[in-house]
């Protein structure tokens, strides 16, 4: 069907539903830029990479990290990935209510992990560990900072679809592809997490 | 306040630079006093500035790109005078200061504002109506891709009169882009005006990749596809995969930059070298991102014009995609010099001569494409010959600079100047301006004089020479580039030549204005009317319909049945359809992007000038606008059977017409 559909939003939403599982445009053009953002990760991971020895005097990361407090932001984070599962059965099952629900717990989750993620930075900042002490310490900041930003934008748009949801736009094809992108955006900062989680933390510390 | 802006950071004290800022509000004051006088701001906004339609962004880009060839070209011949006049005891008129903003500009400019522009014009104008498709996968996005490149464009500009443009080359190598040297505003405006204007970048290559995967017309398989298609295709898969990569690079820069880390710096641990891999991994992919789709142009014109069918098609193809590929895996050949070592420097010396092997293919390609064919000698004809010895020339001096030792002694002299406008105007521009000529007639529904355009070829054929061969020899006695003053008695000749060539080269570009003039005043006489939407005799969709399309483009989506269909029917005979027309889904112009690239604006500015209120606001005004637009559900109407049925009988009449007049 993508062939006739000019304009992708609403098109299919009065399609004649001899097609029930195409893929709209929306889905596939934002799985693109997920792999765009993949390689901006990537492209992180590559400057820490080269800098991760390069402490100038300064903290290693052995010295820095605490892995009982990145333990549980990494439970945290990936338990809401579950609920975010959840809240897209329930979105498949038509049940508005628990996709709210599910909704509202991911955020609370997501919401925990920015919170302890700023304050072991500002932690690290207040005994003078901070980004300009060192480019181990540049990278270290830029990469999972960049992930926490990504976390925080993720979190004001849960906020917003929340919101929408619950005015007229309903559970409509359209919502329903503004979910499964959020959600594979909310999935795939998961799996970012968990390179950070072992190539920075874990590698560090070992 | 107002951060770091104050009233001295504009530059009364330079006098070109007051006489630039008096000539463009004079110039700026007239346009906007000609729309005011005609009443047609209310037009502008409706039908241009809000508009969706992928085809009126693309005349939107190519303006865009054509004022930014202004500029850039008015930098270049201002360095060009500049070398003629500084030797020996004369200065020139350009001091230092001025002078590494003029080159830095330059480059910036003619990359990001007019190369890119031009090309993603193009890809507008061009890629949906050969494809069948009735508008880009995401209109909406595409709009908002021209407003943050058209800031971009603004930002850059604005430097020149409220404060001042980086010193430190077009691609801001640190340290000298760190604070500790260019504490200015500079590098910063370099920063935001780039970084914003790649945004718009990755969002039209994530937009046409999904619109040609998704909205081809049916029965058009990947091996039907037009060879354009096929070439914008690649470039978007280019874009996509190296643009994320300078976003990080310049974010890394402006990290060091507003909060003192250290990833470019000399001390703390910083590492120059990683900006100079990373600026490259973009960098080199970024030539083929501009070079590819003129690739595609050059395909389509020559065959066009030889009457015959491209020449190996399935090699075309095969030679783009191994282009595509190679060009992530020669970065390094921009800095040989940097030690890397012999086994590195040997194998991205071996991947850079091995990707002129898929480019040699193309050249012969076209060339027995013309083979034994009925040559038309248009003018875009003219510039794809042009190209083809230019490019021919630059990709040898290209190969020689790609053995490591040679490379040794030519980096960063003239002789890579040379190299690369040599394919980089003789690729790329070319390539962009035989485009415009060819698909003119589709966007405006009249040709472009012929005349004028070979004229314009002709001056800038022999410019291009005249200002370019000096430089190989420059660079082969030993001058290195952005010098601002020189003592050797036997450098002298050879740039007095070169500013001969720059003059030349203006010459076209005044060649190219008046073509623009003679065509608009001359576009109703018979000889230039465009009534059948087919004026080449094209062998691609786009040339299946009116001159210019409808704003929903095809009436009724086509089927393929095979490469260049529309001509395979030409040739049998059939032309008319009869497959019942259907109301058409359509999307509805909208403001948010020009509001949205407004915000970026404010963001950028304020960001440049340390006024973090203003950033502040810029920020949250992009979000806010966003979040409306998503909450937005009036965004689409149906076009009714009556109104196609209209458009398409006053087609057939125009059709009807052009036949009656041969």
């Amino acid at each position: 069907m993508a062939h006739e559909a000019t304009m992708s939003p609403l098109a299919h939403a009065d399609d004649h539903g001899h097609d029930h599982h195409h893929e709209t445009p929306n889905v596939f053009g934002f799985w693109l830029y997920l792999m765009t953002d993949c390689i901006l990760f990537g492209s992180i991971f590559a400057a820490f990479a080269v800098l991760r020895n390069q402490f100038a005097g300064g903290p290693s990361g052995k010295e820095l990290f605490d892995l009982t407090n990145v333990g549980i932001e990494t439970a945290i984070l990936l338990f809401s990935s579950i609920t975010y599962g959840f809240a897209s059965l329930s979105a498949l099952a038509k049940n508005k209510t628990m996709v709210l629900v599910w909704l509202a717990i991911t955020f609370v989750l997501g919401l925990s992990f920015v919170g302890l993620e700023v304050s072991e930075f500002s932690h690290m900042i207040a005994e003078g560990n901070g980004p300009d002490r060192s480019a181990f310490l540049s990278a270290f900041f830029t990469l999972v900072g960049t992930h926490g930003l990504h976390v925080t934008c993720g979190l004001i748009w849960m906020a917003v679809l929340m919101v929408q949801m619950m005015g007229p736009q309903d559970l409509s094809q359209r919502m329903m592809d503004k979910l499964t992108c959020l959600s594979l955006f909310w999935h795939f900062l998961d799996i970012v997490w968990i390179c950070v989680f072992s190539f920075v933390y874990l590698a560090g510390v070992m | 306040m107002l951060g770091k802006l104050s009233l001295s950071a504009i530059p009364f004290d330079v006098p070109i630079l007051v006489g630039t800022f008096l000539g463009v509000v004079v110039i700026g004051l007239a346009v906007l006093g000609a729309v005011t006088y005609f009443g047609k701001w209310g037009y502008l906004w409706r039908e241009w500035l809000t508009t969706v339609d992928h085809k009126r962004l693309a005349v939107m880009y190519i303006i865009l790109a054509i004022v930014m060839l202004f500029r850039g070209f008015a930098d270049a011949i201002m360095m060009r005078t500049q070398l003629a006049l500084a030797y020996a005891g004369n200065p020139g008129y350009l001091p230092p200061h001025h002078y590494d903003q003029v080159f830095s500009a330059h480059g910036t400019i003619m990359i990001f504002f007019m190369a890119m522009a031009f090309m993603t014009g193009l890809l507008n104008l061009v890629v949906p109506l050969q494809i069948g498709a009735r508008d880009v996968a995401f209109p909406f996005l595409n709009s908002l891709s021209f407003y943050m490149t058209l800031v971009g464009a603004l930002l850059i500009n604005i430097s020149l009169f409220i404060g001042e443009f980086a010193q430190c080359g077009w691609l801001v190598y640190p340290p000298l882009s760190e604070m500790q040297f260019s504490p200015g505003v500079g590098v910063d405006y370099y920063i935001w005006a780039v970084q914003i204007s790649g945004v718009g970048t990755l969002l039209t290559g994530v937009n046409f990749f999904t619109t040609i995967v998704k909205m081809r017309a049916p029965g058009m398989g990947w091996m039907q596809m037009p060879v354009f298609t096929w070439t914008a295709f690649c470039t978007t898969v280019l874009i996509m995969a190296s643009f994320p990569v300078l976003t990080v690079t310049l974010a890394l820069l402006s990290l060091d930059r507003y909060l003192g880390m250290h990833f470019f710096t000399n001390d703390a641990g910083g590492n120059v070298m990683l900006y100079l891999s990373m600026i490259w991994t973009w960098g080199h992919p970024e030539v083929y991102i501009l070079v590819i789709p003129a690739f595609g142009v050059f395909s389509e014109v020559t065959s066009t014009f030889s009457r015959k069918p491209l020449f190996g098609y399935n090699t075309m193809v095969y030679a783009t995609c191994s282009i595509m590929v190679l060009s992530f895996v020669v970065w390094v050949h921009h800095f040989f010099t940097m030690g890397a070592g012999a086994n590195v420097n040997t194998f991205f010396g071996i991947m850079t001569m091995v990707i002129a092997v898929p480019t040699g293919v193309k050249i012969f390609n076209w060339l027995f494409t013309m083979y034994k064919g009925r040559v038309e000698f248009t003018a875009p004809m003219y510039w794809t010959i042009g190209f083809m010895i230019t490019f021919s020339i630059g990709g040898m001096t290209g190969v020689m600079m790609a053995m490591p030792a040679a490379d040794w002694i030519l980096h960063n002299s003239l002789f890579l100047i040379a190299h690369f406008h040599n394919v980089i105007i003789g690729g790329v521009y070319f390539g962009y301006i035989a485009g415009m000529g060819f698909w003119f007639p589709k966007a405006f529904g009249f040709k472009l004089n012929e005349a004028w355009g070979k004229r314009a070829f002709w001056c800038w054929f022999v410019g291009f020479y005249l200002a370019f061969v000096p430089l190989y020899v420059l660079g082969l006695e030993g001058m290195t580039r952005r010098m601002n003053h020189y003592d050797n008695p036997d450098w002298r000749p050879w740039l007095l030549i070169a500013e001969a060539g720059a003059i030349v080269i203006a010459l076209g570009i005044v060649c190219q204005l008046t073509q623009l003039y003679v065509s608009i005043r001359d576009r109703n006489l018979p000889e230039n009317l465009d009534l059948t939407g087919d004026p080449w005799g094209g062998r691609t969709l786009e040339w299946s319909i009116s001159s210019p399309p409808p704003a929903y483009n095809f009436a009724v989506i086509p089927d393929i049945h095979g490469l260049d269909t529309f001509h395979t029917e030409k040739q049998l005979g059939r032309r008319a359809h009869n497959k019942p027309l259907a109301p058409i889904h359509m999307p509805k112009n909208t403001a948010a992007g020009a509001i949205i690239g407004a915000f970026s604006f404010i963001l950028g500015f304020g960001a440049v000038w340390y006024i973090w209120w203003m950033a502040g606001l810029g920020l949250i005004g992009i979000a806010v606008t966003m979040i409306m637009r998503s909450a937005n559900r009036d965004v689409d109407y149906y076009v009714p059977v009556s109104e196609i049925e209209h458009n398409e009988e006053v087609y057939s009449r125009r059709i009807a017409a052009a036949q009656a007049a041969e």
